[in-house]
């Protein structure tokens, strides 16, 4: 009956649709001359340095930040038949070998990559995949806080279960964040596959609190963050990152003689950041060319202060801060890929109806 | 018929089927035995008893408080009630980011309750059941309130006059003809609170678990697509069957009653217990309804308008663009999204309404309210993985984002022109025709003026709801062009008071740009429209 303007705008809806069809692929011309970099939320670089590598490549550079670290390489996996970009950067050793096993990567050997420290190497058989920073989950305390307690501050695993630390520590959900995965992934490297479980029986005992995500640890619960004070937290102990302290710094206005704040330095857990070359990938020389600068002296140089983690490359510099405020950890924990990957969901499981119910 | 169904098939089933097969079939050979391995695990019937057992109380919690307010707005007439009813629904549009933030500002830590008297309900079912009344009490009130006001009060009096007492003949008269509308609305209310995400995600912590909060898990971080798969298909029988139960009480509420115009039915209260009623009324929408907003609106405040002023700043480094310019987006997309929703769903609404529609077509009228029901994540996922080859490659482009909202706007344009559509006279078209009118104009002359108010109804809806769309934008919106509700999200997650400030800035414009829309739709409102 009014089939005709029912048409008509069925016409006009698939004309519209047709021209976003249009839109979407008109990239494919200029694919060539471009390299799309897809990566998580936090990625971030000083436009300068970014257009210094266009101007010497020539390549111009489409940044896709894909939701959070897990959230982006699992949509990466879910479309590596036909990716959405040329080059991954973001999948750390928590999440390897599920990206590997998937063959996310193809095989590519960074120039540049002999300046690159042999223990970040973690793929160093088929070079699918390229260290490109590290940073370490540890526990931060509140110097404020023991400092009129007079009592000292924790510094390894055993120390969070002792009777002094009661009720003081606030960790993040090993199944929904990063850092609280790290620190259960710390604990089991510590106290072995059957260990971590007695561990976290103790911790709970001693009132560890556990929240949902890093934001709500670190800016509310915890009582020596900036947001954390204004917040109200009450938490003296964090699990968070050795380079929170430095961030401490930077970020405040104006700039405190000292950091508020300090890292339990035997409790961290390493995590290192990987970049690979996409199975797939439509521009894969140009995606070599981004890999080859993300290990570069000045894109090394330039990450500390963008996104708060520490170069791999050999003789790179930090920022005065991080080498005052938070140093690498000197033995971390640390995990081999696989590892993690046979056992994670498992222990997730079991830290979960351990810790939560 | 045809171009819904194919959209439906296209941006909806397709994808659905695709994210659910890639979990279920690995390398060709498809693991039927996940389903029973999965519903076998304590965890997974520990959500699954969690998330009916909260529905079934939030369900019950918004019905008793709301069903006070469906009466007093239904027969008491006062001052402002027509944009009190504008603002009770805009907690509805609203995206459930906004209200989670609303709410934990109210409860939680250094709220307004704890600051008084130090009370804390966030990471307690009492916030997610309280957000849930808090959302859902709209529903409640203008389908329950639409029906009671259009009932003839007389015939309630009649019953009184022939010595029935006053809760009598309410019992005996007014309930039995208002049951299928109080059915209707509290299953939506079920069904909206059992597939409930944001609020559970927000206010829920890392203990309580809906099945689509779980969905959203196994598939976004713990990466089980199997599991996920089996959980959505367990999501999507039991939606179907409370959409089918649905169905029927519509069919049946579409029965024979006797209506009147609802002007004539509201009078100023009377008597003690009136008033009393219509303060309780209020008092409930102030506590529950516009404080937690007012405390938006509060908080977007803290810095005088300076929030307001850094949203047109570039350079917060969150996004790559002014926050402000997302506001524009939003109204793009949800334009276009309007747009769709209104072709779409006003072609689905004129294929029901035929008076020859076959069984068949009238069970699409339910097929269309599933996209309500169907986790935002696995239709995100699943657009990407579906719409990924030529000529239907769209994950680059600007259009899956409003195609994504126009779902979600689809189900509401054609609960509103449904009604009016299946009251046009056949024998006025058949009239028309007689004299010589061509089927264009037999539309033009007889359909459109009649439906036209309807239409524009229905457009605000499927508009208010396009703009508040979060759980599916979220997946596919392009970083450099965010949506207001993604953009409020995005500076929630980033430490520093500057972030949050201007979070609470974007959602106060939303909530004004929803209660504008939503205000100017009671203006055009009429009798004959139906209630969502």
């Amino acid at each position: 009956m009014h089939t005709k303007t029912f048409l008509a705008a069925a016409v006009g809806l698939g004309l519209v649709t047709l021209s976003a069809c249009g839109s979407g692929n008109g990239g494919s011309a200029a694919a060539s001359k471009t390299v799309t970099l897809v990566s998580h939320d936090s990625w971030a670089v000083s436009k300068s340095v970014l257009q210094d590598f266009e101007k010497q490549s020539g390549y111009k550079v489409n940044v896709l930040k894909d939701g959070d670290a897990g959230q982006a390489v699992n949509k990466a996996i879910l479309t590596k038949d036909n990716p959405q970009g040329d080059v991954f950067f973001g999948v750390d050793n928590t999440l390897l070998s599920r990206a590997l096993d998937n063959g996310l990567f193809q095989p590519y050997q960074a120039k540049g990559l002999d300046q690159v420290g042999k223990d970040y190497q973690l793929d160093a058989g088929k070079h699918r995949v390229t260290p490109i920073d590290y940073g370490d989950i540890c526990v931060n305390y509140d110097k404020a806080y023991f400092g009129k307690h007079k009592l000292t501050p924790p510094t390894s695993y055993a120390d969070l279960v002792k009777p002094q630390y009661k009720n003081l520590l606030v960790t993040e959900n090993a199944s929904t964040s990063s850092p609280g995965l790290g620190f259960l992934l710390g604990s089991a490297a510590r106290y072995g596959d059957s260990g971590w479980q007695d561990y976290w029986k103790k911790l709970k005992d001693n009132g560890v609190k556990v929240v949902d995500g890093w934001e709500q640890a670190y800016n509310e619960e915890f009582s020596g963050s900036a947001g954390g004070k204004k917040a109200g937290g009450d938490r003296p102990l964090v699990v968070s990152y050795a380079s929170s302290p430095p961030a401490e710094v930077i970020y405040a206005d104006p700039k405190p003689s000292t950091a508020p704040t300090g890292v339990a330095t035997g409790t961290c857990f390493r995590q290192i950041e990987f970049a690979g070359l996409l199975s797939n990938a439509g521009n894969t020389k140009g995606g070599k060319a981004l890999i080859d600068f993300l290990v570069s002296k000045e894109f090394q140089e330039d990450m500390p202060s963008n996104m708060f983690v520490y170069p791999v490359v050999e003789g790179a510099g930090v920022p005065a801060e991080f080498t005052e405020y938070g140093p690498a950890a000197k033995n971390p924990e640390t995990m081999a890929p696989d590892k993690i990957a046979a056992n994670r969901d498992q222990w997730v499981k079991s830290w979960t109806s351990l810790v939560l119910k | 018929m045809l171009v819904p169904v194919a959209f439906f098939a296209v941006f909806f089933a397709w994808p659905v089927a695709a994210i659910v097969t890639r979990g279920l079939n690995v390398d060709g050979v498809w693991r039927f035995g996940r389903i029973a391995d999965v519903a076998g695990q304590s965890d997974i019937r520990h959500v699954l008893w969690f998330t009916t057992w909260q529905a079934l109380a939030s369900t019950a919690l918004t019905l008793l408080v709301a069903l006070p307010a469906a009466y007093a707005f239904a027969r008491l007439d006062f001052p402002g009630k027509q944009v009190l009813r504008a603002v009770v629904t805009v907690p509805f549009v609203l995206p459930t980011v906004v209200v989670g933030t609303a709410f934990l500002a109210l409860v939680g830590r250094g709220g307004l309750l704890d600051a008084l008297w130090g009370v804390r309900l966030d990471t307690t079912v009492w916030a997610i059941l309280l957000a849930h009344v808090f959302f859902n009490y709209a529903v409640v009130v203008r389908t329950v309130g639409g029906l009671w006001s259009q009932l003839d009060p007389r015939q309630e009096e009649a019953a009184r006059m022939l010595g029935a007492s006053p809760l009598g003949a309410w019992r005996k008269v007014t309930l039995p003809a208002l049951a299928p509308a109080v059915a209707a609305a509290a299953l939506m209310v079920f069904l909206f609170t059992f597939t409930s995400f944001g609020v559970v995600q927000i206010l829920g912590g890392p203990t309580f678990s809906t099945l689509e909060v779980e969905i959203y898990r196994q598939t976004s971080e713990i990466f089980d697509l199997s599991t996920a798969a089996v959980l959505t298909i367990v999501q999507f029988v039991a939606v179907g069957s409370i959409l089918a139960v649905h169905a029927w009480t519509i069919r049946r509420r579409e029965s024979a009653l006797r209506l009147v115009a609802p002007e004539t039915t509201a009078r100023r209260p009377r008597g003690a217990g009136q008033w009393a009623l219509l303060a309780g009324v209020l008092a409930t929408v102030a506590v529950l309804l516009v404080l937690p907003l007012a405390v938006l609106v509060r908080r977007s405040l803290g810095g005088g308008f300076g929030y307001y002023r850094a949203l047109g700043d570039a350079d917060g480094g969150t996004f790559l663009v002014a926050p402000i310019q997302s506001v524009v987006n939003s109204l793009q997309y949800a334009v276009a999204a309007t747009a769709i929703a209104v072709v779409i769903g006003g072609l689905a609404a004129a294929a029901l309404a035929r008076r020859d529609a076959g069984r068949l077509v009238r069970g699409f009228d339910a097929l269309l309210m599933l996209p309500l029901g169907v986790s935002a994540v696995t239709v995100g996922f699943g657009f990407l993985i579906a719409l990924d080859r030529p000529p239907l490659d769209l994950r680059q482009s600007w259009i899956l984002v409003p195609l994504a909202q126009a779902l979600v706007g689809v189900p509401f344009v054609v609960r509103t022109m449904l009604p009016v559509l299946r009251a046009v006279d056949e024998r006025l078209r058949e009239a028309a025709a007689v004299l010589g009118a061509s089927p264009w104009r037999v539309w033009r002359e007889v359909d459109l003026p009649m439906v036209r108010r309807a239409l524009l109804v229905a457009a605000g809806f499927a508009f208010a709801v396009s703009l508040g769309e979060f759980g599916a934008t979220v997946f596919i919106a392009r970083p450099g062009n965010p949506t207001l509700p993604v953009a409020v999200a995005r500076l929630l997650s980033r430490p520093g008071d500057l972030n949050y400030g201007q979070a609470m800035a974007l959602s106060t414009i939303l909530m004004v740009v929803c209660a504008v829309a939503l205000l100017v739709l009671e203006r055009l409102r009429t009798d004959r429209t139906g209630e969502f």
